[in-house]
């Protein structure tokens, strides 16, 4: 495959992840904020925007232009349409290594883009978010259904999984910073989809603990932190099956499996005690792994200029 | 008994239709409501459909073509193809005359240019005056050493046809550097099979679908080495390139990779592409990037687009370029009154399509006879492509013909003129009704060395304004799906390779087995809540 191509793919699954996931976060702190009469709105605007990584002027953002803000500026790919057009855009340059239904289902997705900006400024942005979060699960449902598990599907999947590690990170973040109140939990899991899964595993009430491990490290929900890595691990080793017996030889990998390791054997306790360092080891170990992926498999020659004359 | 012509009522899509003054020969109506016998069925269907029936079928089009990005850019703006919803006919007999005569082209060209080529022979026996050839912009020494492996240089060609106010079919010119369309021919058919399902159910038409395999096949026949699976790519100058659309297409078809010239790198004249598992080596580019983009080596050195060293690699015999460089020559205007003697000169044939009646404006007797007549002609540049340059004499402002009398005056060899041909028309839809339209024909041709196929149809283009003569896209022109209808005797269906079936007709199979949720269950809950309410 080539370079090019396989890094366009890579980030494709990056940017719809990335435009479900603020769709998710930005549904339930819109809601919650909305339901909640006590919360500082223009705080919790401002924590949002530093969550994203992004700054923000003081008292400039309340929750109508942050909603507004992350859903809609174009030409940022933080926000969800930013995001959508990203990934529409790298799709544009390598169709011919997608189905023509995920194709269609991204550049659909993009077009009606403007329409549900119109909608959202009359109605409110529940309809968009809704919206975006189910051409993901088209979009997501096709690459399951219509490509062969070959690399490309592999670099899709594996920028899927690196995202969705970095946003449930900083979903966690959004909500470990703020003072804790179970129904904010309970927000956070539903933004996950996690609420009913997360009820059914421990048939107890919200726990702060119980969440923050529920969202790293259940084995069994596709969701999780541990989840995404474990699949983006074994992308990582499909894409190169021939690495030695001994030692690893691919640093996005060890990257990887090293952050997972740390995870796995955690008690619940020091998990919540070493939480900022651990979400913090989180997002380091992803953005290495990205670079060392990049290094290893989408670096290109140095473009090169040509003219007429050499120079004396 | 067929039906009876009749003239159309006031609610039918052709009221109003009328065919144009001029003498247009008409692709449907011998006259209005009398159609052409192999057109009959096809009249008698859209007669049968109302406004609201075409309003919704074109809407469901255009945003079909849209999702699926069957797109050009218009003033940077992303607009879905203009793919017109009657299809235009050709029967089988006109087709079996356009395949011959677009062979016999094509044959005719690729002869001319493995000569000026090589020996040069048709200079030296005066056929074709040396001064045009090398006078020729497109003319360069870089496709000069390059030996084609299989000695095919036009792999793929567009033959742009009209029909004159006869109903003969003539050649306005040919396309032998990078034609292209051919992905609106499959895409077109497509969507119309889908939108209108059942006009296909009443004629024969014969398939587009299998030309990627009739490229691939022929890109393959023309690798320099011998390997079981030459490494074929289609070169791209990319995403923001108006046909990138096609060039995906074909690839994605082909299953080949589409790269960009900074994807491909030569090495000791071989060329190489950079992939995931290191570089892997390529034996044929199928480029749609014109010459002087291709390789800033020897054209222009600020192409961004090219790959470095490309040309030499050709010449080195360690790659094949598709279409070859330097096919210019042989599609430049002026060579072009030249072709019926060549068909004559190569091949010893008379020509079977004839050429649009053409003044040589270099040649002086004709040059004073078309300065005094511009209001009356056509007159095209003679390295200009899709309409560029273009200017139709009776069309024009005063000013216009002043400027460009200057410039005919000044570069007699940059300019032909030909009588304003009356184009064919064929029902369009414009706004509710159908309005007779302007139309041309441009049928691809492969050449894979051993055959030229012609793929049957072709891209029909639409001048959607009325009286417009100009049927380009890039000025606002639109499409129509073009139909080769299969002759009754025609058996030799495309695709079918022979072959016996894999299993014999199916017998009656098992039905699928259900499982719980269908019928009793739920009749039975409904019953035991009836029960306990009681």
């Amino acid at each position: 495959m080539l370079s090019r191509v396989a890094e366009s793919l890579y980030w494709i699954g990056r940017y719809v992840e990335r435009a479900e996931d603020i769709s998710r976060l930005l549904d339930v702190h819109v809601h919650a904020l909305i339901e909640d009469p006590w919360i500082d709105s223009v705080a919790a605007a401002t924590d949002l925007m530093g969550v994203m990584g992004m700054t923000s002027e003081p008292n400039e953002l309340d929750t109508g232009s942050l909603a507004h803000r992350l859903s809609f500026k174009r030409g940022d790919a933080s926000s969800i349409a930013g995001a959508i057009i990203a990934a529409r855009e790298n799709a544009r340059g390598v169709r011919e290594a997608l189905s023509s239904e995920l194709w269609e289902a991204l550049n659909a997705t993009y077009h009606s883009l403007a329409a549900h900006e119109n909608a959202a400024a009359r109605q409110g942005p529940a309809p968009f978010f809704r919206y975006v979060k189910e051409r993901a699960a088209v979009i997501g449902g096709l690459l399951d259904a219509t490509m062969p598990r070959d690399d490309g599907w592999r670099f899709l999947v594996l920028g899927r999984s690196l995202e969705r590690v970095d946003m449930t990170t900083r979903l966690l973040w959004s909500r470990a910073g703020q003072p804790g109140t179970s129904s904010g939990w309970a927000g956070l899991l539903q933004s996950c989809s996690a609420h009913e899964a997360y009820l059914r595993t421990y048939h107890a009430a919200i726990e702060p603990e119980r969440v923050v491990e529920f969202l790293v490290l259940d084995r069994l929900f596709p969701r999780s932190v541990y989840a995404a890595l474990v699949q983006a691990e074994a992308c990582l080793n499909d894409l190169d099956p021939s690495s030695g017996r001994s030692g690893l030889v691919d640093a996005s990998r060890r990257l990887l499996g090293r952050a997972r390791t740390d995870l796995e054997f955690r008690t619940r306790q020091e998990m919540l005690d070493d939480l900022p360092e651990m979400l913090d080891m989180l997002q380091r170990s992803v953005g290495a792994a990205g670079d060392a992926l990049s290094e290893r498999y989408f670096h290109q020659g140095m473009a090169l200029s040509w003219r007429a004359e050499a120079d004396a | 008994m067929p039906p009876q012509p009749s003239s159309p009522s006031a609610t039918d899509l052709f009221h109003g239709y009328r065919l144009q003054e001029h003498g247009a020969y008409d692709e449907l109506f011998r006259a209005v409501g009398d159609p052409w016998p192999s057109s009959a069925s096809l009249y008698e269907a859209l007669r049968s459909l109302s406004t609201e029936d075409l309003d919704g079928r074109s809407v469901a089009l255009a945003r079909a073509f849209r999702d699926q990005g069957i797109t050009f850019s218009l003033s940077g703006e992303e607009r879905p193809f203009p793919l017109d919803l009657v299809p235009r006919m050709v029967d089988a007999q006109e087709w079996e005359t356009i395949e011959r005569g677009v062979s016999q082209r094509v044959r005719t060209l690729e002869a001319f240019l493995a000569d000026i080529h090589g020996v040069g022979e048709v200079l030296n026996e005066g056929i074709v005056p040396r001064r045009v050839v090398m006078s020729s912009t497109a003319h360069s020494r870089a496709g000069h050493g390059v030996v084609p492996a299989n000695g095919v240089r036009v792999h793929v060609s567009g033959v742009d046809l009209v029909r004159d106010e006869e109903g003969t079919f003539r050649v306005l010119e040919d396309n032998l550097r990078t034609p292209s369309g051919v992905s609106y021919v499959m895409e077109n058919r497509r969507a119309m099979t889908r939108v209108f399902p059942e006009l296909f159910a009443t004629h024969r038409v014969r398939p587009v679908a299998h030309y990627p395999e009739l490229l691939l096949a022929a890109l393959r026949a023309a690798a320099p080495r011998d390997v079981d699976e030459p490494v074929v790519v289609v070169l791209t100058p990319g995403v923001y390139n108006s046909a990138y659309f096609e060039h995906s297409l074909l690839a994605r078809m082909m299953g080949v990779e589409l790269v960009e010239g900074r994807d491909l790198t030569v090495r000791d004249d071989v060329v190489w592409m950079r992939t995931t598992y290191g570089e892997q080596r390529v034996d044929v580019v199928y480029r749609r990037i014109d010459d002087d983009f291709l390789d800033p080596v020897h054209f222009r050195p600020d192409s961004l687009v090219g790959c470095p060293g490309l040309l030499n690699a050709a010449r080195a015999g360690h790659v094949t370029i598709a279409n070859a460089v330097g096919n210019g020559v042989a599609d430049d205007k002026l060579l072009y009154t030249y072709v019926p003697e060549l068909v004559r000169y190569y091949l010893g044939e008379e020509p079977i399509l004839p050429n649009v009646d053409t003044y040589r404006c270099e040649d002086p007797e004709a040059s004073a006879h078309v300065i005094a007549n511009l209001d009356t002609l056509v007159l095209k540049p003679v390295d200009g492509s899709g309409g560029k340059g273009l200017v139709i004499g009776p069309q024009a402002t005063d000013e216009e013909l002043a400027t460009l009398k200057k410039a005919v005056l000044a570069d007699p060899r940059g300019w032909i003129a030909q009588r304003v041909v009356q184009i064919s028309t064929s029902p369009t839809q414009v706004g509710n009704k159908l309005a007779p339209r302007h139309v041309d024909l441009r049928p691809f041709a492969v050449n894979d060395g051993e055959k030229v196929t012609v793929l049957p149809g072709g891209l029909t283009r639409v001048a959607l304004p009325e009286g417009s003569l100009v049927v380009n896209s890039s000025q606002g022109g639109g499409s129509k799906d073009t139909w080769v209808l299969a002759s009754a005797a025609d058996t030799d269906t495309e695709g079918d390779d022979g072959r016996p079936p894999l299993l014999p007709p199916p017998a009656t199979r098992q039905q699928p087995k259900d499982g719980p949720g269908v019928g009793d269950q739920q009749q039975q809950q409904q019953q035991q809540q009836g029960r306990s309410s009681c």
